[in-house]
């Protein structure tokens, strides 16, 4: 299986988990939004790293604490240069996108935010980018507001506009859609939110591994980004945050490795990035990342993305086909955005999602199905739930073939 | 017929599929589409079984000392498993229920079939159905 973007045999071969049947059939992993798969460099990452190197970090005198020290600090320096960040202590490691975007509610909005300021959020976020704002919104009396959606899954930039004013403090937006695949324009977000000194977070969770990230230039201020969902290990997340946010916001946690002095009277707190990072960190998993961001960066971003694309206009192309057989509503996509990553959500007339889920891993072929963590966008389209194909480099076009053909005859025994 | 002798007629039915996982979830589907209609007045709330992820509702009726079960569900493959469920135990008494052991649901490789969040699913209406029972063989 070649492909002429990326050499897709090769890049399968570094990813053992997929060779292997499911209920008798060659596991087909379209999955890939809810997590990746692993390359071999990060699981032998995790296994050396236990192996060899295991140490508690900073302050050791020993030599393995050296060692561990140096490789915690490598992945934050690629980090760094991953998402194009000014310093590397903007760069805070957490336990995912979620501990990230709660870090800044509770950390940057309780000290920020007053009564009657407004927090912007869109209608297609996913709940981990709207309870934490919940919880601060009703204890600083800040106000949540809502951008509006297209059917087809686009932002509705025009009521977005007509949402910003001197009252908006923080602008919080996903870079893409976890259940549409949207791509939403968050230099534009961005740019427009700063107009009225709003700071911008962007949850980048689904970003990460399709999508080139360049917080400098995208004048990003704060940044979430899951290392499991770039083919790294779980349990592991990035905040990035610009200094000046940082270095004004108060611990978000208290405990060893935050803080410079204790006493019983005053203790004073350690620098960037540390006064976030309380307590033993995810060492292993953050050894291991480096692997993961190592192997996205060789294979490139653009071919990953161009690739990809491939895949999701083939998956398209033959749900079109399907309609074209067996009618229009017989299967309906749902989220049809200009720009999009390689995740389709789709509903069929009459057929309960979980029950085609069940279907699907019948024939060795995993998609996530429900409300993707995202009700609201889900009553927005009126729906209780989606069947959910999210693609990875590592998919082939035969593999969307066998997707297709078992949707195929699901709808032939109606 | 026991419910021994229907487990069993179950248990040979699904045998015939050996390992193919598809075709089993097609008869499952099949066997739900075959459940008499449930009256829209009985699928409320109360009659919602609790810790399904699907809905199910289960509706009792008690008859010359047996119960029997109106059973639906809003997925096609929760039907089918309800419908092995009332199949066994509708039209039984409140005792023979109590006293009846399901082994069917090993026996045709059902939990690897639906996974464990819908086992635990099953495992709630199982109980619901025995909690019928046992409140009118209290009675």
């Amino acid at each position: 299986m070649s492909s002429p973007i990326l050499n897709i045999d090769s890049i399968r071969k570094q990813f053992p988990i997929l060779h292997q049947k499911v209920n008798g059939k060659d596991l087909v992993y379209f999955d890939n939004a809810a997590t990746t798969q692993k390359p071999l460099s990060v699981i032998e990452s995790l296994n050396t790293y236990y192996s060899l190197h295991n140490a508690n970090i900073h302050r050791g005198a020993h030599t393995l604490a050296d060692r561990s020290t140096g490789l915690f600090e490598a992945t934050r320096k690629s980090v760094q240069a991953f998402i194009n960040a000014a310093e590397s202590e903007e760069i805070i490691f957490t336990k995912g996108v979620t501990e990230s975007i709660n870090l800044v509610a509770q950390s940057y909005g309780r000290k920020f935010l007053t009564a009657g300021d407004e927090i912007i959020l869109s209608h297609m976020e996913h709940h981990s980018n709207i309870v934490p704002w919940q919880i601060i919104a009703e204890e600083t009396g800040a106000i949540i507001k809502v951008i509006n959606i297209h059917p087809n899954g686009e932002l509705d930039m025009a009521h977005y506009q007509s949402l910003l004013s001197v009252r908006t403090k923080i602008v919080s937006c996903v870079w893409a859609s976890n259940a549409l695949g949207t791509i939403n324009p968050i230099k534009d977000i961005i740019a427009l939110a700063h107009q009225f000194n709003a700071v911008v977070m962007i949850d980048g969770a689904q970003a990460g591994s399709h999508i080139e990230i360049d917080v400098q230039d995208l004048a990003i201020d704060f940044l979430a980004l899951s290392s499991h969902k770039l083919y790294g290990p779980t349990g592991l997340g990035v905040l990035y945050g610009k200094r000046k946010f940082l270095e004004a916001m108060p611990p978000y946690q208290g405990g060893g490795e935050m803080i410079k002095e204790v006493s019983f009277e005053k203790t004073t707190y350690n620098t960037l990035p540390y006064k976030f990072e309380a307590g033993t960190p995810n060492i292993g998993d953050v050894i291991a990342f480096n692997e993961a961001i190592k192997f996205v960066n060789d294979l490139g971003k653009d071919k990953i993305a161009q690739y990809e694309q491939s895949l999701l206009n083939h998956f398209v192309t033959g749900i079109i086909s399907l309609q074209n057989t067996f009618g229009e509503q017989s299967i309906s996509l749902i989220g049809t955005a200009k720009h999009k990553v390689a995740v389709q959500s789709f509903v069929m007339e009459n057929k309960h999602h979980f029950d085609i889920g069940l279907m699907l891993d019948a024939k060795g072929i995993a998609v996530r199905t429900g409300h993707h963590c995202t009700q609201p966008l889900m009553h927005f389209y009126g729906i209780e739930g989606t069947v959910r194909a999210s693609f990875a480099f590592y998919n082939t076009i035969d593999e969307v073939d066998i997707l297709i053909e078992s949707l195929r005859k699901m709808l032939e025994r109606r | 017929m026991t419910t021994t002798e229907i487990q069993d007629d179950i248990i040979a039915d699904f045998s015939l599929f050996e390992d193919d996982m598809e075709s089993k979830l097609f008869y499952l589907m099949d066997l739900g589409k075959r459940l008499p209609p449930m009256p829209s007045e009985h699928q409320t709330e109360e009659y919602i079984v609790k810790g399904c992820q699907s809905k199910v509702w289960l509706f009792p009726v008690f008859e010359d000392g047996k119960l029997f079960f109106e059973a639906d569900s809003n997925t096609e493959i929760t039907k089918g498993l309800v419908s092995l469920l009332v199949k066994i135990w509708s039209g039984k008494t409140p005792e023979e229920i109590l006293s009846s052991e399901l082994y069917f649901i090993e026996q045709i490789g059902m939990s690897h079939m639906i996974g464990s969040q819908r086992s635990n699913g099953f495992s709630s209406m199982i109980k619901q159905m025995k909690m019928y029972a046992f409140a009118l063989n209290k009675a």
